[in-house]
């Protein structure tokens, strides 16, 4: 299992397949389908202060290649994660895990990143500045440098665990947004959260959304994703985890390639609930097939 | 929930946009009427979640319409073909509290549950009787098959083409029952909830991202607190029902 290992902000991972946040609810729901310790970690659903309803519906429509939602953060609210889902979560996990932040405030973020910094599952915080669906708050901190480095600055000053910035490719310049993480403490970057889209009914002549917009994923994202990959990990001393269409350990490659060091998958839980298993047991093939002996040694390869 | 590949057995228009097909495979996991499959369709990123009809110790049948390119492209598939489906999806209907006279309500699309409803309701001795609303009366279907099976059919159609001019409502009013299944666009629903007399069940119909509840689309709020229609539904109690418009 050696050649799939890779280590993120100081932390082990078996293999660099994550599901990520808002695909893999708190992992005991797919622990009822699989083994879910076979993954290197998951980042759980976004966590806020107060508990959410999220949007209204309609929240999911189609697109070539993937999907949009507009799901707006639906949780139920850090005490509740904490007390609630946790437990279950340890039940069927022994890993660390990645705990998925998000809110409405500086203030917000530092709250409940403060409280999941007591949790010892938590392996990672990834701080969500870049949800597109909640007006006020999410992506608001994800386009400016300045506001992604306040909420950076204020969650480091809560917690010792490692603080990844999730970043929006609804961006002028996803690099200096990056390069304002770093340098306000960030340990390291997740990108992509999803595009800013919509889809429009025709019979209605109406948004399908009831939010009009929502975040667009899926495979036709994967060539933007890897792009910005390539861009921020260039740019950047700390680690970047890739994230954005991939639903094939090929894809996994080649974000690794581009400068990942570990890769989440999103929006294909939701069509295939075993790819991540799938694509973890096919990564030794297609090693072989590249002539790749770990993984590891491949991070940033294609520079 | 199963994901397996199954193959089409039969494919058979029953009106200009209705299909009936019936698909070979694993239904292990296909347990009560109400529940639903999702199905996986070449080039489509979403799976399509349609309600099964009929179950059988191999095989099972799906009644669909064509709503738009997904299932316009599933009408296109012939015999022998195969399909990528997940199974045993949403809680399905509780037969327990039917009562002696179950009234089944079944408005265009949503009519197909309601045959292994009614199938199962029949065999545990209940007298049922379906009303089934339409349009008009060429997009009828499922009727013969809920007869034929012994349960009591009433039609409304909108245009009075067939049956008792108007909606199910209308078709309800004066048909004793002692408790009520509808599954129908939510329009319908809401009036089957206003104006019926008794408990009930109901099934929701919403835009779905994976199905089994893992990515919070299809939320609902409910009296005991938010639920998925994927995965705690697509089956709720008219008790716990809350209209948010």
């Amino acid at each position: 299992m050696d050649r799939l290992s890779v280590e993120l902000c100081g932390i082990r991972l078996d293999n660099p397949v994550i599901p990520a946040s808002g695909t893999f609810g708190y992992g005991y729901e797919f622990a009822a389908y699989y083994d879910i310790n076979c993954l290197g970690t998951f980042s759980f659903k976004g966590t806020t202060r107060e508990p959410r309803f999220g949007n209204p519906t309609p929240r999911i429509a189609e697109a070539e290649g993937g999907m949009l939602n507009s799901v707006g953060l639906q949780n139920p609210g850090v005490d509740a994660v904490i007390r609630e889902e946790l437990p279950k979560l340890r039940a069927c996990f022994r890993k660390p895990v990645m705990a998925n932040v998000s809110g409405f405030s500086v203030e917000e973020f530092a709250e409940v990143c403060e409280k999941l910094d007591a949790e010892p599952q938590v392996g990672w915080l990834e701080v969500n500045v870049s949800c597109p669906n909640v007006h006020g708050g999410g992506m608001s901190f994800g386009t400016d440098p300045k506001a992604a480095a306040q909420v950076t600055q204020a969650v480091k000053r809560v917690t010792k665990k490692p603080v990844l910035v999730k970043l929006s490719p609804n961006v002028t310049d996803i690099v200096r947004i990056a390069k304002a993480c770093e340098d306000a403490g960030a340990d390291g970057i997740s990108l992509i959260n999803t595009l800013l889209a919509m889809r429009i009914d025709l019979k209605k002549r109406k948004p399908i959304l009831a939010n009009v917009t929502g975040g667009f994923s899926g495979p036709a994202v994967f060539p933007v994703a890897l792009r910005m990959v390539w861009q921020v990990s260039s740019a950047v001393r700390i680690p970047v985890v890739g994230l954005g269409g991939v639903h094939t350990a090929e894809q996994v490659i080649e974000m690794m390639l581009a400068g990942a060091t570990a890769v989440e998958v999103g929006a294909a839980n939701l069509v295939d609930p075993w790819v991540c298993r799938t694509i973890i047991r096919d990564l030794p093939g297609v090693m072989d097939q590249y002539g790749i002996h770990t993984l590891s040694e491949i991070i940033g390869g294609a520079k | 929930m199963k994901q397996s590949i199954y193959t089409i057995e039969e494919q058979t228009p029953l009106t200009a946009s209705v299909f009936r097909m019936r698909l070979r495979g694993d239904t292990s996991e296909i347990t009560s009427p109400g529940q639903f499959v999702n199905i996986r369709l070449d080039g489509r990123f979403l799976r399509r979640p349609i309600s099964v009809s009929e179950r059988e110790e191999s095989a099972f049948t799906i009644l669909y319409k064509i709503l738009g390119a997904g299932t316009a492209q599933m009408a296109r598939m012939q015999p022998g073909m195969k399909l990528d489906i997940l199974t045993g999806l949403g809680n399905g209907f509780d037969v327990g509290p039917a009562g002696a006279q179950p009234l089944l309500i079944g408005g265009g699309a949503g009519a197909p549950p309601m045959v292994w409803l009614a199938q199962e309701l029949l065999r545990r001795g209940a007298s049922v009787t379906a009303v089934l609303g339409f349009n008009r009366k060429d997009e009828i279907f499922c009727a013969d098959t809920l007869e034929a099976l012994g349960a009591r059919v009433v039609i409304a159609t909108l245009d009075g083409s067939a049956g008792v001019r108007g909606f199910v409502t209308d078709a309800m009013r004066e048909l004793p029952y002692t408790y009520f299944y509808a599954c129908g666009p939510e329009p319908m629903l809401k009036a089957v909830w206003r104006t019926a007399r008794t408990s009930g069940q109901l099934s929701f119909e919403e835009r779905m991202g994976c199905g089994f509840g893992a990515c919070m689309g299809c939320s609902c709020r409910t009296i005991t607190g938010y639920k998925r229609i994927c995965k705690d539904g697509p089956v709720l109690r008219k008790e716990e029902i809350v209209w948010t418009d």
